[in-house]
């Protein structure tokens, strides 16, 4: 049996960040299934928010004010007004931790503006912050190496959890296929979101659903996991990302008829709108049949910026457009979808990352998130842009404290170590021994079909209920799947098929938690019930895992300064 | 129809890696990394190799592609087709584990060895240390490097010595020689001119054609070289070496190839100028020895106007 003094599942911003706060004196393990550079934080372009005032006057009451506002008043206020606080201090920690960020003609950390924020408050690396960011928490850990133990390549099955208190974590080496134990005084889930359950999405192939549905699977209620933010620029049929940063480095969005239409959904601020308003516009003109060249997408132009500009401030865009469409955005605009980007759900943590199990508070003890996977929450039901390298950050800090703080004082716990690891061979044998006809492929493509279609920008009723009843039928058939390859070694099949098992108890989640909001907040939008609806749904959902079906309860959102009042852009 | 034909190695299975061929037609727009998918998701499961991002960022799909490292999720399989085939390999100078998966342990362990943080012992301000848009640019390219082991992969230095830290680290490396918040300047670059380091680099450029971001090695490489040189450290074969080229030229437009090994190793190095004895006499043998008089060129004067121009 492996022990850590707190082991740490996952190494994006959030995991690494956590890791450099607990290994100042704890013993520290932190695991990844991919390596931590190849994280999905570092497939973040535009930016990260923080009320710095490089280039205007800037407060962090103002950052809370447009973060509430953009997440549609359903953000628990006390989270966000420590979290916008904390970002000025966050920053410059990153800045003398070596982080390049791209500076203003005297020196300071550059600012441009992003949506949904009223100030140029995106502290950006060109149009590489998260992948900058990343780096340079990973040489952070190299720098402290003897005191942190990274386990790249290995995949989490389990928490090991007794009564109310967590003890560790079940894991497996993907190279050799050895099924461990890792126990801890402290497990942190940084694992990320589960973007992947959509047909079009910006996530990598890695974000699916394994932190959740561990913590689901011990009993943990899901949050708010009806808010998928979908992003507004994915690439046409692929739904890679191209950053917000080119809309607000001055991009055109431009339909069929060649008319830049915003001015018709958020007249103030354009194309810089927050992200739910923009993707809804997009999604609208598309389906009255303005998309371009009557297709199912529309343009975004950045023609007028200039070579230079473009080189300067948006390269990786421009060479992701040469490489994958054989497009230059300097010549030709760019044809974008909608695309599934950032979860704004998860699991319920209090204001240190501490996970908490209900409506009350009562804490899973040992066990903290923070991340895309947790949800505090300060996104409510849309997130603005950058400010989820934020979250990753700040909370991966907090987290990452309360953990020390409480693997200090406390003790390891008992841990029948060939109970848990039978368990996860048995899941393993399970998978091994059918000799069903069922294509895992057809079922994950017909999960990401069902879910685009019917659980995407535009929700209702009876499409929700088909689409639940097509996951229910995929779970099904998952069970009968055919399997090529039964080795130990570097197993990557086996690993997707249990990804697609999370991904498809995932998709049930969000869509069952999107039935039951009969409301439109944010990023969830009900066709069928188009107006947000306070008195009855200014709360957070919790979903639980029930005896036959999901058992859904309800918590109140936090509001502390700023009340209600209707979204106008 | 198109043919993949793909490297195959599976050690629990058998000993020895061998080729096999899947044909398909190349559908629409499809990367090589759609590609390969498409073989695994339906044609054979067990087909292994590594893959997160598919946007070109996270570096984990680099492959050998027709006897080259690149990024599979950054090319359209079209148009690497040569005669409706395509080739695929793990990658090099990296030991295979399945199929196109290689073992990335020795890589990583030559990044750490790098001491790839900042080293800034002076206390740091309250806000950020000023930095000007120059000076971040100094640093931006290397910054690029996504770690994907392309250059490292087929970097023709590591073919033959394997002590060699590689282009990546010595890439991640100039990133902090040239960062003016590092206070370690010196103390880098004289272990980056140590056996392996900076001087052991052949100047192919390689790394440069493989490098799927404008991270491009060699010339980070040679950026550390000029620090190295502007900061005095001359105490190794390879800054002699490259001192004595200079100076060969500039003084009769041609390399004087008796005094260049001599000078290179070092006039005091006894065991070195030993060493360099039988690749004399081999050289006798096979009356490769330059001529023992060194003449300079007719237009020297032009060369020396060059150095002049050039401020050396």
């Amino acid at each position: 049996m492996i022990k850590h003094d707190v082991v740490i599942v996952g190494s994006g911003l959030a995991g690494m960040r956590a890791a450099l706060e607990t290994c100042q004196g704890l013993n520290v393990g932190i695991l990844t299934k991919v390596y931590p550079t190849r994280s999905h934080s570092g497939a973040a372009q535009g930016g990260i928010a923080a009320s710095l005032g490089s280039t205007e006057p800037d407060s962090w009451e103002e950052h809370m004010y447009d973060t509430i506002k953009g997440g549609d008043f359903l953000s628990d206020q006390d989270a966000v007004e420590e979290y916008v606080k904390a970002a000025p201090g966050v920053i410059y920690d990153l800045e003398h931790k070596g982080c390049i960020f791209s500076r203003t003609p005297d020196g300071k950390i550059a600012q441009r503006a992003f949506g949904g924020h009223s100030k140029p408050r995106a502290c950006f690396a060109a149009d590489r912050t998260g992948h900058n960011i990343l780096h340079a928490l990973h040489e952070q850990l190299i720098k402290h190496s003897e005191r942190v133990k990274i386990y790249s390549e290995w995949f989490m099955h389990s928490l090991i959890i007794e009564g109310n208190r967590c003890h560790g974590v079940v894991v497996s080496d993907i190279q050799t296929g050895a099924v461990e134990v890792i126990q801890a005084k402290a497990v942190i889930f940084c694992t990320g979101g589960y973007g992947r359950v959509c047909k079009i999405t910006s996530n990598a192939f890695a974000s699916t659903a394994d932190g959740v549905m561990a913590a689901f699977h011990a009993g943990i209620p899901l949050e708010d996991a009806e808010f998928v933010q979908f992003h507004p620029s994915g690439l046409y049929r692929q739904g890679i990302l191209f950053s917000e940063a080119a809309r607000s480095e001055g991009g055109y969005l431009v339909n069929g008829k060649g008319e830049r239409f915003m001015d018709k959904y958020a007249p103030s601020r354009m194309e810089l709108a927050p992200r739910d308003i923009v993707a809804r516009a997009e999604q609208s003109e598309i389906d009255a049949g303005r998309g371009v060249n009557g297709e199912g997408y529309i343009n975004l132009d950045l023609r007028h910026l200039g070579a230079k500009r473009i080189n300067e401030r948006l390269p990786q865009i421009r060479q992701l457009g040469l490489d994958f469409i054989g497009v230059d955005c300097v010549d030709e605009p760019l044809p974008i979808q909608p695309t599934a980007h950032y979860s704004m759900g998860g699991i319920p943590t209090d204001k240190y990352g501490q996970v908490i199990i209900d409506a009350e508070g009562t804490p899973m003890e040992g066990f903290f998130a923070a991340g895309e996977c947790a949800c505090v929450s300060v996104h409510g039901a849309n997130r603005l842009g950058t400010n989820s390298l934020l979250e990753a950050v700040v909370f991966g800090t907090r987290s990452g404290k309360a953990a020390y703080e409480y693997a200090k004082n406390a003790s390891f716990g008992s841990i029948d170590e060939g109970r848990e690891k039978t368990r996860v061979l048995k899941v393993f044998e399970d998978i091994f021994q059918r000799d069903g006809s069922e294509s895992y492929n057809d079922i994950r493509n017909e999960m990401k079909e069902v879910m685009t279609t019917n659980c995407g920008v535009f929700r209702e009723e009876s499409k929700l209920k088909h689409c639940i009843e097509t996951l229910k039928n995929l779970q099904f058939r998952y069970k009968k799947g055919k399997v090529t390859d039964r080795g130990k070694l570097f197993n990557t099949e086996l690993y997707e098929i249990i990804e697609l098992g999370n991904m498809l108890e995932m998709a049930e989640i969000i869509s069952t938690a999107a039935l039951n909001r009969k409301e439109s907040r944010g990023g969830h939008f009900r066709s069928d019930h188009p107006k947000r609806d306070d008195e009855n749904f200014l709360k957070h959902t919790l979903v639980y895992p029930g005896k036959d079906e999901l058992d859904i309860k309800y918590k109140p959102v936090v509001i502390t300064k700023h009340q209600p009042t209707e979204r106008t852009y | 129809m198109s043919k993949f034909k793909i490297k195959r190695y599976n050690p629990e299975k058998q000993a020895e890696a061998y080729f096999e061929e899947f044909d398909f037609e190349i559908p629409e727009g499809a990367t090589l990394l759609d590609c390969m998918n498409h073989i695994k998701w339906t044609m054979d499961g067990s087909f292994t190799f590594r893959m997160s991002c598919r946007s070109a960022i996270c570096g984990s799909c680099a492959v050998r592609v027709n006897g080259h490292a690149t990024l599979a999720c950054q090319k359209q399989a079209v148009d690497l087709l040569k005669k409706d085939e395509v080739v695929l390999e793990p990658l090099g100078n990296m030991k295979p584990m399945k199929d196109l998966a290689v073992d990335f342990t020795q890589f990583w362990d030559k990044v750490n060895k790098v001491n790839p943080y900042l080293k800034s012992p002076s206390t740091p301000p309250e806000k950020e240390r000023l930095q000007s848009p120059e000076e971040f640019k100094l640093i931006d390219d290397a910054s690029t490097c996504i770690m994907c082991g392309a250059c490292y992969s087929d970097c023709n230095v590591l073919e033959v010595d394997e002590n060699f830290l590689g282009p990546a680290a010595l890439a991640k490396a100039q990133r902090f020689v040239s960062d003016t918040r590092d206070e370690n300047t010196l103390e880098r670059v004289k272990n980056l001119s140590e056996y392996g380091g900076i001087w052991d680099c052949t100047h192919c450029a390689e790394c440069v054609e493989r490098c799927p971001k404008p991270a491009q090695p060699f010339y980070r490489i040679k950026e550390i070289m000029t620090v190295a040189l502007e900061k005095g450290v001359h105490d190794n074969v390879g800054a002699r070496h490259a001192l004595s080229f200079v100076d060969s030229v500039k003084h009769s437009g041609r390399l004087n190839e008796n005094k260049l090994p001599v000078e290179s190793m070092g006039f005091f190095n006894i065991k070195g100028l030993l060493e360099l004895v039988p690749v004399g006499l081999r050289m006798l043998l096979k009356r490769k020895v330059p001529p023992i008089f060194h003449k300079s060129i007719d237009d020297v004067q032009d060369v020396r106007r060059i150095f002049r121009k050039l401020n050396q």
